[in-house]
């Protein structure tokens, strides 16, 4: 499988769903795709806090959130023999088989494309943030003003530091898009097409999973045993469409130690999990109330 | 099912070359109006198969962004500001000052042997590994081979 | 590699999931060592001895590739009589006379007919391969450990997969950058790693090879085409004088040898006066050859610059580089800038170099003042690579054409159009002087000889830029005709923009290639080894985008002649046929009669394996059909360099200018012909100064460029990177007490950087043998280079710690290894911080180098003093 550079694909015409493999065997953490996702979707500066050096290693995006799509975490450790290990993982929206966050949404400005992605419409999003606290990966935010010193204002794209100036989108949400206005193009997402080694593949998103299988085989077969496919079937959102490879969690773990150490969910879990159950306790009140009231009629 | 884009051949796209590091990634500059609205990796070069790195990715806001200089501009002697100088005026001194300065510098002969040096060490250049080919070539020609200049350097003494 | 050239590792990453072993050496472990199989940790400045562990090991269990080293190299030649190596005079070479080396002693020996004495088994004692086994010898393991901090289970993996990987079914290929070339013995460093690939086989076959990373756009073209002193287009030497190159016999005296590719220089040396001076270069006046300038000492940067810090230059053209930042020792690259009677600064944004007399730190520090600056200083905004249409050479020697996508803004001009207007103009005052007197001035003879004939285009509201594809086709060269009979209609077929200004016939069709050029003035030539980019066919072939093949041919063009691996040959046996069918790339074909493959030759085409060497034979034609390496005298890979190296025919290792360790080798504890520039403002730490004692390198993030200007000045990448910061191992950190994040201030006897801590686990404290029974510990701190004090992004400059040095063959600077302190805490304020300094290190004396005393209070006119040394 190879991301398809230069050529025109029709997955919107045809309704293929598509997704992200995210390989950090792959990665070497060169943050191309996060500058590409900025400068492709116009999304304004909002990283570059001084100080954030550190425990976050060569990390000063932080995480993902309204104006950060794409996002390449730096996890530092060692190998058993006391050798450093430099991990890269290139973050993104999951675009959730079943998405708390369009689920959430009271305005339905997040809807489901013909792609399978997940997008947020601009213009009816009303800024509630009910999809926010609904998304199980912490990807979805809405769009405030920086509180760190920022760098990088003078072009015009980032606020400056304590910016009183409106940021474009200010209070909307706002998260990856699967670059929905390439894929009408038949373009490829601008990470994936900057990506250099490839770390980042895009494509329908059955091809993926079979890739993603072979590929995690591959890795135990050279010896990089603790390679795990994060894919989101744990947990209630019933998949993803950006899925990942992990590695530095315990050899044999199902994710559980990998997604810790790369901070995703190793039990993705969406409210409508909690709704449905407050619901079923709300039925479950009527229909009791009701039978006592009808007793106490009958009585 | 696919189809090759062909891109380059359209006419709001020019096919350049990355201009920060010396791997030589291929580039599709596309524009309107005058304006450049993306730059991406070249798909078809065998350099860089359409990638880019952050830096290769960044060209975009490289050309456009709000702090590139724009006017030609003129700190006078002692001065502490700036001030506008028109390009034309700007080239005048410019050409007055080398003109002067290597006149009045000149070293024609070797004072002991007699022999021809043709050369000035007191008008100086620096840069090159930034620039095209040609405007190098432009540079050590009237530098060197035209004004005797030899004090001729850039960042590709390796 | 994956940190500075990440699309360049992008075919690491594929050649890894082929099964490739990746192997990274580096003081550090960056986003690359992540990827490799086997990271190296190394003291900088310990490289030389690392790779003559190799070369040891290669050459102690012959596992070197011997058909290939016996046959294309010069393993077998004997070394002159008298030759002695370092081993012997307590760490130099025969010849040395307290300056220089007299290589005399270096030679190989000849027969009466000047050919090489070459005894086939290698085993004569004096033979190249033997000296060698005797140079490397004491690169022992435990040598190396002690040196270079490399233990010797892990030199021996190195060794066992370097050696795996070689031979004639396999190729290992060594790529580097400027921390291998930024040493006082860096050319030395690459030709110890340039000797082990030959030794393994691994020149002039896929796969194989010794490739240099670099690091702008077109630094390549900026050496090929070069903006350096001394040499011209094409590697031709710039005339010296006082050495009897006064004439162009006695320039081909010296650089042209009679055999070998540089044979040729003549004809190259010809076609560029031709191409410089057009009609004006006769045969009657040698071609032109005594307009040109001579040089008369080493007129690069540092050498130049410190002429400025003295007074003795007046004007500098500063053409897109950004000395304040990205050049050594910035504080006195700065304050020297300030000593200029005038600058010319052309740039995208407003870097550092333009505003020194106004925001520098020497200004917050009341070195200079304002007022007293007298520098006039013209910023020019420059056109990006969008506006413009041109070549950039890249690190493989390929040509790329730019398209030109849009037209600049405002006063936003090209190089080539700012040379040009520049030329009109001055060419202009030369005739009206000439015109005046009626006379030429000696001075002007060679300006208005100059051939500036370039058609011009508009572009939208820019006039008067020069044609680039004019330029180029000069660069490819043509053949010459009578300009003032020819009119428009006559132009030739296959003369590319063959039309002047005044629509006179300029020059006749372009040549093919080099091949053709003449030394009779018949053809002109800009640079010979671009020839062939753009032939008489009018095809540029910079801008072919139709790759074919598994090398790329169709898409640009590699000098020379398009060959993308040089000295090619070499990866067919000596009777032509492959080493073995996977490495196969050139092979001669018997049926045809040539050499063919999947590779354009680099070898005569049809030059048969077996031809016997031609005795009276020039040029190549003196070398037999078995010798691929066609740039030299004999046609062989030169492990052993008997001419053109000033600091020995064999690397060694030397210490560090700075360094902590007394070389453990001999006596000599650095190379003795780097130059150091002892001056009060450019101090080195002596070896034992406690003061410093730690080992400090420097390096390039992914997210940045160079100086900055390009990147700081970005959101996108500074968001990425928004600080300075200095990698300090958890081991140090606990010895000084830093945690990660606490500011800290890195100083030495050039200057005081603050950054924050990085500590972490990827800086490793190195065990390097033992000292009085206890093992010795080297720590090592690492910081990038690329913030400055003006811009969005900013910080202090870490060049500012790097002392002006260079290196005896090029010229570089020692940046990769040097010594420093590290302090907990922030820096003095700028108004403090030259106190502090002094208070710490008194023999800075920095008042009395310019400092607030000196020049602060001295309102002096800078071009009064041009000849006042500074008390």
């Amino acid at each position: 499988m190879k991301n398809e550079r230069g050529q025109r694909h029709n997955y919107v015409e045809r309704g293929v769903t598509v997704g992200f493999l995210t390989d950090p065997t792959l990665c070497i953490g060169c943050k191309a795709c996060e500058v590409a996702c900025k400068e492709w979707n116009d999304v304004p500066s909002d990283g570059g806090a001084r100080a954030a050096i550190g425990s976050r290693s060569y990390d000063h995006s932080g995480d993902l959130g309204a104006s950060t799509w794409r996002h390449v975490k730096f996890v530092e450790t060692e190998t058993e023999e006391g050798l450093p290990r430099w991990l890269f993982l290139s973050d993104v929206c999951k675009h959730c088989e079943r998405a708390g966050c369009l689920e959430a949404c009271p305005t339905g400005a997040i809807w489901r494309t013909e792609v399978g992605s997940v997008l947020v419409d601009d213009d009816r999003c009303n800024g509630c943030g009910y999809c926010v606290v609904s998304c199980p990966f912490g990807v979805i935010d809405r769009r405030g003003r920086p509180t760190a010193e920022i760098i990088g204002s003078i072009a015009g794209t980032a606020p400056s530091s304590g910016s009183s100036e409106a940021v474009a989108g200010e209070g909307g949400a706002f998260k990856c898009t699967l670059c929905y206005d390439r894929q009408v193009e038949g373009k490829i997402p601008a990470c994936a097409n900057a990506c250099p080694t490839d770390s980042i593949m895009f494509g329908p998103l059955v091809d993926l999973k079979e890739y993603a299988q072979v590929r995690v085989e591959t890795l135990h077969q050279r010896g990089v045993t603790d390679a795990v496919l994060y894919d989101g079937q744990e947990g209630n959102v019933n998949g993803i469409h950006a899925m990942s490879v992990l590695v530095g969690g315990s050899v044999g773990d199902a994710a559980g130690d990998a997604a810790d150490l790369w901070g995703q969910p190793s039990n993705p879990t969406a409210p409508y999990a909690y709704l449905a159950a407050s619901w079923s306790s709300a039925l479950l009140t009527v229909v009791l109330s009701a039978v006592a009231c009808w007793l106490a009629f009958v009585l | 099912m696919k189809t090759r884009s062909r891109d380059a051949q359209r006419p709001d796209c020019a096919r350049s070359v990355c201009p920060y590091c010396a791997v030589g990634c291929g580039q599709l500059v596309y524009h309107r109006d005058g304006k450049v609205t993306s730059i991406e990796g070249d798909p078809e070069s065998p350099i860089n198969a359409g990638t880019l790195c952050p830096k290769g990715s960044a060209s975009k806001e490289l050309v456009t962004h709000e702090g590139r200089l724009i006017w030609a501009k003129v700190r006078r002697p002692g001065a502490s500001e700036w001030e506008r100088i028109p390009l034309e005026q700007a080239m005048d001194e410019i050409a007055e000052r080398t003109w002067a300065s290597r006149n009045r510098n000149w070293v024609d002969r070797d004072a002991d042997t007699g022999e021809r040096i043709g050369h000035t060490t007191a008008v100086a250049h620096l840069g090159g590994a930034t620039l095209d080919n040609e405007e190098n070539y432009l540079i050590k020609k009237l530098f060197t081979a035209g004004l005797g200049m030899v004090a001729v350097s850039n960042q590709a003494r390796i | 590699m994956a940190e500075a050239h990440p699309v360049g590792f992008r075919w690491v990453m594929k050649a890894k999931e082929r099964g490739t072993k990746v192997i990274h050496v580096d003081p550090r472990f960056s986003r690359t060592s992540a990827q490799a199989d086997l990271w190296m940790p190394i003291r900088a400045g310990g490289d030389l001895a690392f790779l003559g562990g190799l070369i040891s090991i290669v050459l102690k269990e012959k596992a070197y590739f011997a058909e290939y080293v016996e046959a294309y190299t010069n393993a077998g030649a004997l070394v002159h009589e008298d030759y002695q190596g370092p081993d012997d005079l307590g760490g130099l070479f025969s010849g040395w006379n307290a300056e220089s080396y007299d290589t005399s002693t270096w030679q190989l020996e000849r027969d009466a007919d000047g050919v090489l004495v070459r005894d086939p088994t290698m085993e004569h004692a004096r033979c190249v391969l033997q000296v060698l086994k005797r140079h490397f010898a004491r690169y022992t393991p435990s040598m190396v450990e002690e040196i270079a901090g490399v233990p010797e289970q892990r030199l021996r993996a190195v060794a066992d997969h370097l050696i795996a990987a070689s031979g004639p079914v396999k190729t290992a290929a060594i790529c580097y950058a400027v921390g291998w070339t930024q040493h006082s013995k860096g050319v030395q460093i690459i030709r110890a790693a340039a000797i082990l690939q030959l030794l393994l086989g691994n020149v002039g076959r896929p796969g194989g090879g010794l490739m240099a990373l670099r690091g702008h756009a077109s630094i390549q073209g900026s050496t090929d085409i070069p903006t350096l002193y001394d040499i011209l287009p094409g590697y031709l030497k710039m005339p010296r004088g006082g050495v009897g190159e006064t004439t162009l016999d006695g320039w081909c005296a010296t650089h042209q040898p009679r055999t070998g590719w540089w044979a040729n220089s003549r004809r190259y040396m010809v076609s560029l006066l031709k191409a410089y001076y057009g009609e004006k270069a006769t045969h009657a006046n040698d071609y032109g050859f005594g307009l040109l300038p001579r040089v008369t000492k080493d007129h690069s940067h540092f050498h130049y610059w410190l002429e400025m810090a003295d007074g003795g230059i007046e004007g500098l053209f500063l053409m897109g580089q950004n000395p304040s930042v990205g050049a050594q020792n910035g504080r006195l690259e700065r304050k020297a800038l300030a000593q200029l009677d005038w600058l010319v600064v052309r740039d995208l944004v407003e870097i550092e170099s333009a505003t020194f007399w106004k925001d520098g730190p020497e200004i917050e520090r009341g070195e200079l003042v304002t007022e007293d600056v007298k520098t006039e200083v013209y910023l020019l905004p420059a056109a990006a690579h969008v506006e413009k249409a041109g070549t950039f050479t890249q690190t493989q020697r390929m040509l790329q054409w730019r398209e030109q996508a849009v037209e600049p803004r405002a006063d936003q001009r090209s190089e080539a159009w700012f040379v040009h207007q520049l030329a009109l103009r001055l060419q202009a005052m030369a005739r009206a002087e000439s015109d005046s007197s009626n006379a030429t001035a000696d001075r002007d003879a060679a300006l208005l000889s100059l051939d500036w004939w370039y058609p011009e285009v508009e572009h939208g509201a820019i006039k008067g830029e020069p044609q680039t594809e004019a330029v180029l086709a000069e660069i490819n060269g043509w053949r010459t005709v009578d300009r003032q009979a020819g009119r428009a209609a006559e132009t030739q077929p296959g003369a590319v923009c063959a039309l002047d200004r005044e629509n006179h016939v300029h020059h006749g069709p372009q040549v093919a290639g080099f091949s053709e050029l003449n030394d009779d003035g018949s053809t002109a030539c800009g640079c010979w080894i671009y020839s062939g980019v753009y032939g008489p066919d009018g095809v540029n072939r910079a801008y072919r985008r139709e790759p074919v093949g598994r090398y790329g041919h169709g898409w640009g063009y590699a000098w020379p002649m398009d060959r993308r691996i040089l000295y090619n040959r070499a990866s067919a046996r000596p009777d032509g046929k492959p080493w073995s069918k996977g490495k196969a790339l050139v092979w001669w074909d018997d049926s045809l009669g040539q050499w063919t493959g999947h590779d354009v030759p680099d070898f005569p085409v049809d030059k048969r394996p077996d031809t016997a060497a031609d005795l009276n034979g020039e040029g190549v034609a003196a070398h037999p059909g078995d010798a691929p390496f066609l740039m030299q005298d004999d046609g062989l890979g030169q492990l052993f360099v008997p001419e053109g190296l000033v600091d020995g025919p064999l690397p060694t290792h030397y210490e560090p200018l700075e360094s902590p360790l007394a070389n453990a080798l001999y006596a000599q504890q650095s190379d003795p012909a780097a130059g150091r520039f002892d001056r009060p403002d450019n101090l080195f730490a002596d070896l034992g100064d406690r003061r410093f004692p730690y080992v400090l390198t420097t390096y390039r993030l992914t997210e940045h460029h160079t100086a900055g200007g390009m990147s700081r000045t970005l959101s996108r990448l500074s968001e990425l990177q928004p600080e300075l910061f200095v990698e300090i191992s958890f081991e140090l950190a606990g010895e000084l007490q830093i945690e990660d994040g606490d500011w800290v201030t890195v100083v030495n006897l050039r200057s005081a950087v603050e950054a924050r801590a990085l500590v972490t686990r990827r800086m490793m404290p190195l065990r390097m043998g033992s000292q009085d029974g206890k093992p010795r510990v080297v720590h090592q701190v690492a910081m990038p280079f690329h913030w400055g004090s003006s811009g969005p992004n900013r910080g202090d400059v870490v060049n500012d710690l790097i002392p002006l040095s260079s290196e005896p063959n090029v010229s570089i600077h020692e940046s990769k290894a040097l010594l420093c302190d590290v302090v907990p805490g922030r820096r003095p304020g700028d108004r403090e911080l030259l106190q502090w300094l002094e208070q710490r290190y008194p023999e800075l004396e920095i008042a009395r180098t310019g400092g607030v005393a000196n020049v602060g209070h001295g309102a002096r006119s800078a071009s009064d003093d041009a000849s006042e040394e500074l008390v």
